[in-house]
């Protein structure tokens, strides 16, 4: 079977991903704030192009429930959700890490209520950033359904067994359609096998699995889940180079433009990146050294592969689409940015431009004057910066 | 106590390999008051063994007369290794034979 190109919004390309790794089982919320994606999957299933057991529950809290029992019993699960049905599942996302369960779910970012908005921000993606999950974002529709294969084989990896998200721009990217280059099955499975796991539940062979750890033995636990995504960043490149040789599109946590000789860096992550590369293409031909790297891999953060990109240049500008109010930091990309800068000494301002949440479009504009508010700090030290944010195309 | 294992030894995930291990986990030591039946008063109901949620009431094979004359063929003991000391047994005795009494380190 050869591989085709058909037209996809991002969430069917997710559901074609699950299909092509052939899920065991797939549980979803139906409803608000759910997207096409398990919608499709139900119809694969309905209509026999998909061997898989789809559970209908009665809440995003239960969907992840189901899929963390179904992986402890050694099946290949996914589920998908979306902003408040994220932060229902919030509980369970911990479980399933600590648990190390490899379960994959797709996440069309969306904003929080309130006010009721079911549009593009990440504001429910940064909030499950704590949770011990592998996360990526993807650049387009193509990145969703390919992350999506991979992050089978680096959750069911042996060295790592934990969960992987995959995010993907709400409406900007889910409801948009795009070419996408389809994988089939048998490509897929030879890419991400489903592999033998030590710790399943199993009749024969009873275990226990979530069990009460007293203070004795809980730290234990936690710093086991710490040390494994820690150890995920190289199975995560290995997964990334296989994935390469494989199907011929090599990603990377970051992807970094125009930043050898860049003195203003933008930091981006997910569909605004490419809006912000077509403003960089743009400014590049009338002479302004900007350049932009694209955050990929969220969690664990990238944080050598994104200082290579920014260690030469004069000023940064993280680009964030959420707000952690109250904070030192504001936006939630920009915490990790910046502190991948303090780690190292480096000592160049580091601004933080909040942008598009609730579904604002962000646009060539707002990046060119994110570019020109930054120029204005070259050649100046963090501690000059009076305030390191500002948000970019909110009214007055 | 024996050295506790790190987290490198420690199976994956918190999964426990060997089943019922719990067993080795006494909770006598949650126990503030001390339930003690009276044989005497004790009329084999069975709804402290019933009510026990833990269950911590254990029904032997122990001939017991009462000074009365009354004689039953069981009697009712309870598992100090586990009874966490609740009181729900002595609530719910109907003749009032289970009392609790306060726990002397």
């Amino acid at each position: 079977m050869g591989r085709k190109v058909i037209p996809l919004s991002g969430n069917h390309a997710v559901a074609y991903a699950a299909k092509a790794v052939d899920v065991d089982v797939i549980a979803a919320y139906p409803i608000t704030p759910q997207t096409a994606v398990v919608e499709k999957l139900a119809e694969f299933v309905a209509n026999g192009e998909l061997d898989a057991e789809f559970i209908h529950v009665e809440s995003e809290h239960s969907a992840l429930s189901a899929v963390v029992g179904a992986s402890a019993a050694g099946a290949r699960v996914f589920t998908a959700t979306s902003a408040q049905g994220l932060l229902l599942m919030y509980e369970i996302m911990h479980i399933a890490s600590t648990m190390r369960l490899p379960v994959v779910m797709s996440i069309a970012t969306r904003a929080i209520s309130a006010p009721i908005n079911i549009w593009c921000d990440h504001s429910d993606f940064m909030a499950a950033s704590d949770t011990g999950w592998v996360m990526f974002m993807a650049l387009n529709a193509q990145e969703a359904h390919d992350l999506t294969v991979a992050a089978y084989r680096i959750a069911e990896d042996p060295e790592v067994e934990l969960p992987v998200a995959v995010g993907y721009d709400g409406f900007w990217l889910s409801h948009t359609v795009e070419p996408v280059e389809v994988l089939d099955t048998d490509e897929a499975l030879k890419y991400a096998p489903k592999r033998y796991r030590r710790y399943v539940l199993d009749p024969e062979r009873p275990i226990t699995m979530g069990p009460l750890a007293s203070p004795d033995w809980y730290f234990e636990f936690r710093v086991q889940l710490h040390e494994a995504v820690e150890k995920s960043r190289e199975v995560i490149l290995r997964a990334f180079d296989e994935f390469g040789r494989s199907f011929g599109r090599t990603y990377r946590p970051v992807d970094g433009y125009y930043t050898e000789d860049a003195t203003v860096v933008l930091i981006s992550m997910g569909s605004a990146s490419g809006t912000a590369l077509a403003y960089v293409e743009e400014a590049r031909r009338s002479g302004v050294k900007v350049g932009l790297v694209n955050v990929r891999q969220f969690r664990p953060f990238p944080e050598e592969e994104l200082y290579k990109h920014v260690e030469r240049a004069g000023v940064v500008a993280v680009v964030d689409r959420a707000i952690n109010s109250g904070s030192a930091f504001v936006g939630p990309l920009y915490s990790d940015v910046a502190l991948t800068f303090f780690k190292r000494g480096f000592d160049i301002p580091v601004l933080d431009f909040v942008v598009g949440l609730g579904g604002r479009a962000v646009t060539r504009r707002d990046f060119d004057e994110i570019t020109r508010r930054s120029l204005a700090y070259l050649g100046k030290r963090m501690r000059d910066v009076k305030q390191h944010y500002a948000f970019i195309g909110v009214r007055e | 106590m024996a050295k506790l294992p790190g987290w490198r030894e420690l199976p994956r995930g918190a999964v426990i390999l060997e089943p019922g291990s719990s067993v080795r986990y006494k909770t006598d030591s949650w126990r503030v008051l001390r339930p003690v039946i009276d044989q005497e008063r004790c009329i084999r109901c069975r709804i402290c063994w019933t009510y026990c949620p833990e269950p911590a009431i254990i029904e032997v094979e122990e001939p017991y007369t009462t000074k009365t004359g009354r004689a039953y063929r069981i009697s009712y003991r309870i598992d100090y290794d586990y009874c966490k000391g609740c009181g729900i047994c002595a609530e719910e005795c109907p003749v009032k034979a289970i009392t609790m009494i306060e726990e002397v380190v």
